[in-house]
């Protein structure tokens, strides 16, 4: 389908004969086949990975200007954003490009689950992507405790603390990560480091996850593979041309909140030294993490022999974790909402709970806020395990278009079509 | 701008026009580009705290005729003396002998009593003695290196020894009789 | 219809964890700021009152260790005028050639002096209470300059039937209503050097005012910059749109 592109100018040929770099990219981003059908949602991988290349270049220029000791951690921030020419800027930047880099994935992840693109054969892009997002809420959740404010050292305090409820060896393992008795210079020293090294680890999971969307070639809205190229456009210039558009808008977004809103998505507690004396009256993590607070504080009773603080810690990560297994646990036969009528609710009455849990995350775990976090920990954990696997058995999809390239009006065929492209799709 | 025109020009014209707007699209994004990346090397250039240390004032009540003292500018040690008559009188006569590297002591100094030189050797960088009273002065009643022998005279020119060139003179201003303002 | 309703819900869920946040304390009056909004800017004149008060009223207390001398030229003061502001303060340097350590007068390269050497001191000095740096204080509370404000002009006398703890005083804003500061702006309790008339108002909005840039110096040039990214990308998104729709105008 595409050729071996005679290179002109013999500089190019001589590299690529060597090392097919030019070859590559444009196999990869100039002919490759995508879907014409994709809406914008597809947009957010591309702006995910503009976000991280920001976030890299932006953290590489404040790390020339901070020094991870906690007596001089707080102060070399400010001295950044005061006397560093443009370290204001480096920094905004740097800080909103975390809750940017959380919103444009979970966008992409919403997308994926409405679209089914986690099902067959893009199960390990999947759960590459889920790998992804963990190595994310690491980076930031270290990188948030590099300023030293009082939400920075008392999170990590929290966080770390949540590994004593593993039961044995949990205080040895909560000693190792402190390298002292509390979170302390060992602590900060550290995470300066793991900060500074996880990004390129998820550079390379990065590439991983787009080598692997390669081979399968990308989903869309219809959920139903390109069969020809009538199907098909490519690359370049149609997705350059889109993308772009997408990170127009981005950009717009993205720059709004550095310029006119720096500390809309923060915390003002965190324009506070750290100290070990004086606890916040609320502690609360950033934005993208409160779903998960929500889930961590709302287990206030023991489960049988677990007791309720390891059983918060187990639902808390359970709750990404399930989403490995989530091409296993989906037993629809067709791929995007679009054709699956009750999943389509189902889909956005679990966009609320993650909201509604978000909610909960920001206020303190008791009285009403908590018994709504009992019900969404509960709701969210029985979407994956029980609604998911049921629903795939007793819904009755619509009938599938027989191609993209064909008019949406349900095809010619009718029913006998229908099935036979859903046949078609258990490869 | 819908164009919906069916004769053979408008597929060139649409192509002219989507040129121009590649271009255009183009075009600004390298000056968006570029404009990002500026910040970002700039903020590698001295920040404004270092930049405030960039010059130093100095009072010259507390030295005495015939002292030095030692100050720190921009990291470098800056030799302050207050020369005797002695001293100014072995520096002119200096001018008219044979220098490695000739420079008039008047061109040295905005006056003859103040010295103000930066105290590193210009053979590779080691700090000469010579401020303290007690300290070796060399041959030429200035300042003497200890590390490979560089001799200097009273206005701190090299006259003996491997350094190529006198201590060089940091830019300095009076900003009145009692201070000077170095930098 | 689906593109809008997820919008829709990242800013509903954007918008729940912000007022989350002001939760904690009382509602707090807003007020306008000049350095409010897109086109903010910091009053220079307010600066410079709120710079006197906080030399007479609050450095007694309060140390405002992030500002350094030369940055009074922000407030529109020449650099001889900062330097002689300087010159009236004094600060430890050394060791000296003897070893000994020695003050001198500060020049614009130093920080703002502290008023007690540290924080064990400060509450010494303060029945046990510390009085927070002030460098931040407008980033540091929800709230910020409304509540400051709020806070500075908020004393009252307690309610018949409060249990006030020895040595705090009564503030309707801050959480928990008892606070260990006295009220430190009375009417005219300060005679302004441009002559403005001294209400506790002004007072506050003069000290809130040149407190908000001590936490932000940069706002101006932000927003400046803002303005000009903000223009940038709304054309060139808008190139985009046109090239993009060119480039599918044969698919669609």
């Amino acid at each position: 389908m595409s050729t071996a592109p005679q290179w002109k100018n013999p500089v190019v040929r001589w590299v690529d004969e060597r090392l097919p770099i030019f070859t590559y990219m444009d196999h990869e981003y100039n002919q490759f086949p995508m879907p014409r059908n994709l809406n914008y949602f597809w947009n957010f991988g591309a702006l995910a990975s503009i976000v991280l290349v920001v976030m890299i270049v932006t953290g590489i220029m404040l790390a020339m200007q901070y020094t991870p000791h906690v007596d001089h951690a707080f102060n070399s921030v400010e001295r950044i954003m005061r006397d560093v020419n443009y370290g204001w800027l480096i920094r905004y930047i740097h800080m909103n490009g975390a809750s940017m880099f959380f919103i444009v994935v979970f966008i992409h992840m919403f997308r994926g689950l409405y679209y089914g693109s986690y099902k067959a054969p893009r199960e390990l892009l999947w759960m590459l992507g889920v790998v992804i997002l963990l190595l994310m809420m690491a980076t930031a959740f270290m990188g948030y405790v590099l300023p030293w404010g009082q939400m920075s050292y008392w999170g990590a305090t929290v966080i770390t603390n949540l590994f004593s409820a593993i039961p044995l060896v949990g205080e040895w393992i909560v000693t190792l990560l402190w390298g002292g008795f509390a979170v302390d210079n060992a602590t900060l020293n550290r995470f300066f480091a793991l900060h500074y090294l996880l990004p390129f680890v998820l550079v390379g999971v990065v590439g991983a996850h787009v080598v692997s969307l390669h081979i399968t070639k990308s989903n869309n809205p219809d959920g139903i593979e390109m069969k020809g190229p009538q199907d098909s456009v490519p690359f370049h210039p149609y997705f350059t041309a889109k993308d772009s558009v997408g990170m127009g808008f981005f950009l717009i977004f993205f720059a709004f909140f550095v310029f006119f809103a720096p500390n809309y998505l923060g915390h003002p507690d965190n324009y506070i030294e750290a100290n070990a004396l004086v606890t916040p009256a609320h502690i609360v993590p950033e934005w993208y993490f409160l779903p998960f607070y929500a889930i961590l504080r709302s287990i206030t009773f023991d489960v049988l022999f677990i007791p309720a603080k390891l059983m918060g810690v187990i639902l808390m990560f359970g709750s990404i974790l399930i989403l490995f297994i989530l091409p296993w646990l989906d037993t629809a036969r067709v791929r995007s909402a679009k054709y699956r009528p009750i999943y389509k609710y189902v889909f956005w009455v679990f966009l609320i709970d993650c909201i509604v849990l978000g909610w909960v995350g920001a206020q303190p775990a008791e009285g009403t806020a908590l018994i709504i976090g009992q019900i969404g920990t509960f709701y969210y954990f029985i979407h994956f395990l029980v609604v998911m696997p049921v629903l795939g058995k007793i819904e009755t999809p619509l009938p599938l278009p027989a191609s993209i390239a064909e008019p949406v009006t349900g095809g010619g065929g009718g029913a006998s079509a229908g099935a036979a492209a859903a046949k078609m799709e258990k490869s | 701008m819908a164009d919906t025109a069916t004769s053979p020009e408008t597929g060139d014209e649409d192509a002219g026009r989507r040129d121009f707007l590649a271009l255009a699209a183009g075009g600004m994004g390298v000056v968006g580009a570029a404009s990002f990346a500026w910040p970002l090397i700039d903020s590698m250039n001295p920040s404004a705290e270092v930049l405030a240390l960039s010059t130093v004032e100095v009072n010259l009540d507390p030295i005495a005729e015939g002292q030095s003292i030692t100050i720190v500018w921009q990291g470098k040690p800056v030799f302050i003396r207050r020369r005797t008559a002695d001293e100014v009188a072995a520096a002119k006569k200096g001018d008219g002998e044979d220098l490695r590297d000739p420079q008039k002591d008047g061109d040295r100094v905005q006056n003859d009593t103040w010295l103000v030189m930066i105290g590193l050797c210009t053979h590779l960088g080691c700090i000469p003695l010579g401020q303290k009273g007690t300290d070796p002065k060399g041959e030429f009643g200035g300042w003497f290196c200890p590390c490979h022998g560089s001799h200097y005279d009273t206005s701190g020119r090299i006259r003996k020894g491997p350094a190529p060139t006198n201590l060089p003179v940091p830019p300095y201003k009076f900003v009145d009789d009692k201070t000077i303002l170095i930098g | 219809m689906r593109k809008a309703m997820m919008s829709a819900a990242a800013a509903v869920l954007m918008a729940l964890s912000g007022s989350a946040l002001a939760a904690g304390g009382v509602e707090v009056p807003e007020r306008e700021w000049s350095f409010e909004g897109v086109f903010g800017t910091y009053d220079r004149a307010s600066m410079q009152r709120g710079l006197q008060i906080y030399k007479e009223s609050c450095s007694g207390c309060h140390s405002l260790n992030l500002i350094y001398f030369r940055n009074l030229t922000d407030l529109g003061y020449t650099e001889a005028q900062a330097k002689a502001f300087a010159a009236e303060y004094e600060v430890q340097d050394g060791p000296n050639d003897e070893g000994e350590m020695y003050t001198r007068a500060a020049i614009p390269s130093d920080r703002f002096v502290k008023p007690f050497p540290n924080d064990n001191a400060a509450r010494a000095g303060n029945n046990g209470a510390l009085p927070p740096d002030l460098s931040l204080m407008v980033e540091a509370r929800p709230g910020g300059a409304n509540y400051l404000y709020a806070l500075l002009t908020g004393y009252a006398d307690a309610p018949a039937g409060t249990d006030m703890m020895e040595g705090m005083n009564y503030n309707n804003y801050f959480p928990g209503h008892q606070i260990a500061m006295a009220p430190p702006l009375s009417e005219d309790g300060i005679e302004y050097e441009d002559g403005t008339k001294a209400t506790v108002a002004q007072q506050a909005e003069d000290i809130v005012t040149f407190l908000a840039w001590a936490s932000e110096p940069n706002m101006e040039a932000r927003k400046k910059m803002g303005i000009k990214v903000m223009i940038f990308l709304i054309v060139l998104t808008g190139i985009l749109i046109a090239v993009k729709k060119r480039v599918w105008a044969d698919v669609h």
